[in-house]
């Protein structure tokens, strides 16, 4: 076996474990009981899968045609830094549009300081704010 | 031996999808659905690396970074519908 084999297989076991990852990470998805604990499978494993499959197919291109590929290099930092944030986003707008938690999660301590009477003062001085910049 | 490997982890992906396709139309809320098109967006990124190996081109290279760049606004665009009721707000203007 050559140096270009056993970098061609490694490339397409990366491929391999990427796949099985994204499979876990969906089965996460169908299993878990609500949307907090569904982002967690949806952001963390799905982010490793696709950055373990990106990098085999980078690998690949290398040893095979011996052609650094710029692009999925980008593709890489562009998905490693953009999930995190979709997956904070999408949590936040879930937990403000009040989506309630699961039945057995425990203490909510976010619930008080955002819900829970102090909405009222933000909301009043988020409003007075606004007022004179509107007319 | 390589070629067999690769479209079996291409199946993976498809089956990651289909499961992710009953999330996005059973789920209960709007976040759950957004949550699983985000994914199923990053694993048709995947699915399009592997299959660009399979055909040995790099004309799909490009499909991938347009993906990710889609299926980030398109997360982002919608969570801010969620949360807001808007996507596009302006200062000063409603």
């Amino acid at each position: 076996m050559t140096v270009k084999e056993i970098l061609e297989w490694a490339a397409v076991l990366l491929v391999l474990f990427g796949s099985i990852i994204s499979v876990i990470s969906a089965f996460g998805l169908i299993k878990l009981p609500d949307v907090y604990t569904r982002s967690h499978a949806a952001t963390k494993s799905s982010t490793l899968a696709v950055l373990s499959c990106l990098l085999g197919a980078f690998i690949y291109f290398w040893s095979h045609d011996g052609y650094v590929s710029i692009r999925l290099i980008l593709g890489i930092i562009f998905v490693f830094i953009t999930a995190p944030v979709a997956g904070h986003l999408v949590c936040r707008a879930a937990y403000r549009s009040r989506v309630p938690l699961a039945e057995n999660s425990g203490e909510d301590e976010l619930k008080a300081v955002l819900f829970d009477g102090d909405i009222a003062a933000v909301t009043t001085e988020a409003m007075t704010k606004e007022e004179p910049e509107k007319q | 031996m390589k070629e067999t490997i690769l479209l079996l982890a291409l199946t993976f992906f498809m089956i990651a999808i289909a499961l992710l396709l009953y999330r996005v139309i059973v789920g209960p809320s709007m976040p759950d659905r957004a949550i699983a098109l985000d994914t199923i967006g990053v694993n048709l990124i995947s699915a399009i690396a592997v299959v660009s190996i399979v055909l040995s081109t790099k004309a799909f290279l490009e499909a991938i970074l347009i993906l990710g760049i889609l299926a980030f606004i398109g997360t982002i665009a919608f969570s801010k519908y969620i949360e807001r009721g808007v996507i596009v707000d302006r200062k000063g203007d409603s």
